[in-house]
């Protein structure tokens, strides 16, 4: 059982901080602002998410394991609001990006041609 | 070896990532994205830190550091879209 | 004034656990203070359907799980594209309809988007939302609809009863 948890506690803590890395390194590797947005949300939800499950596991039922939920609800509540507001705020002050596509008329019809990550 | 201190390598090679790209910019929203997320990093780096000390009271300072942090990236836009953090008026 | 009394538990609640000292002063604190809050709340008069949708009973308990779900698959799906040597993206906006009729159902369609990896929202008007797409897999995923179909869901009592207050006001003015 205990074995368990230990093996458990190893999983969520490394595997959080694999996803947190790999959100760090699509934030280099991406070509524009939009696209490192993306990679931001990983680390926000499931790095965060495993290191903190990961966390309360070692806490075990108690106090500390309800704080440990209560900032992964802050993270959740923040980060997409925060991320929102950010993506919002370059797209009206016209930062370069995709033309707009109506999404009824693209329903079935998506391809990957002529992307710019085909070039 | 300890699995907190795994979490911070992991956290730690994060947030480098992230100050790289806020040094590299290009533009002003990079940077602001880079350094939101060096502060939600910052929260989860307080919450293993404070594991690994045997201290996990220190998560009443990653929850607060989390709130500031969401503060504090909506004034910077403000700021930036603005040039000011009192007035809705858009700067001339 | 049962709004207020289900929010002053919320907050009670929240103070108990974050605070861990039972003793009779903490607590009188705790309960000061929630009476503050709710005053100060009441008296700015946002205490409505927005501020605490209780109409929403327990249908977030069910909806939650599967958003996180959504949310798993799409980290995968993302942390791929980026691991992939060749960087297989094709950066999309897209206008989506949106079925919510309240703001509280469409913050929490917008929020949805956002916090999924691969998805984003740019704007939110007039019943569309401008959703910025990292791959052609993340955007079948939204045009698919399932999403808008669950918050609909979530909000569906909201809709009613905000017809039903709109047409209240229209009918006593």
């Amino acid at each position: 059982m205990e074995l368990a948890r230990e093996i458990a506690v190893w999983a969520c803590i490394v595997g959080g901080s694999v996803f947190c890395v790999i959100g760090g390194i699509g934030l280099l590797r991406m070509p524009d602002f939009y696209t490192r947005s993306h990679a931001a949300s990983i680390t926000d939800t499931l790095g965060a998410t495993l290191i903190l499950v990961g966390l309360a596991l070692v806490a075990g039922p108690g106090l500390i394991a309800v704080k440990l939920f209560f900032v992964l609800f802050l993270i959740y509540v923040t980060s997409p609001t925060a991320a929102h507001a950010l993506v919002k705020a370059a797209y009206s002050s016209g930062l370069d990006a995709p033309d707009v596509e109506e999404g009824s008329r693209l329903k079935g019809h998506l391809s990957d041609d002529g992307g710019p990550g085909d070039g | 070896m300890n699995v907190f201190v795994v979490g911070m390598i992991g956290v730690l090679t994060t947030m480098l990532l992230a100050l790289t790209r806020a040094f590299m910019g290009p533009t002003v929203f990079d940077r602001v994205l880079a350094a939101n997320m060096f502060g939600t990093k910052t929260v989860l780096l307080i919450a293993v830190s404070g594991f690994l000390t045997g201290r996990p009271e220190w998560l009443d300072l990653a929850l607060l550091y989390a709130l500031m942090n969401f503060i504090g990236m909506i004034a910077l836009l403000r700021f930036s879209k603005f040039q000011n953090l009192a007035s809705d008026e858009q700067a001339k | 004034m049962s709004r207020s009394l289900v929010l002053f538990a919320h907050l009670l609640i929240v103070w108990l656990l974050l605070s861990g000292h039972y003793d009779p002063t903490l607590i009188t604190y705790g309960v000061l203070s929630s009476i503050g809050v709710v005053a100060l709340v009441a008296h700015l008069g946002i205490l409505d359907d927005e501020a605490l949708p209780v109409h929403m009973g327990i249908r977030p308990f069910f909806y939650v799980p599967w958003l996180l779900k959504e949310v798993v698959l799409a980290n995968l799906a993302v942390a791929k594209v980026i691991l992939d040597p060749r960087l297989p993206i094709h950066p999309r906006i897209l206008r989506i309809r949106v079925g919510q009729k309240t703001h509280v159902g469409q913050v929490i369609h917008a929020n949805s988007i956002t916090l999924t990896p691969g998805t984003i929202t740019l704007d939110v008007r007039d019943g569309h939302f401008l959703v910025h797409a990292l791959t052609t897999d993340s955007a079948e995923g939204l045009l698919s609809g399932e999403m808008d179909r669950r918050v609909s869901h979530l909000e569906a009592n909201g809709a009613r009863r905000e017809a039903r207050r709109k047409s209240g006001q229209e009918g006593s003015a």
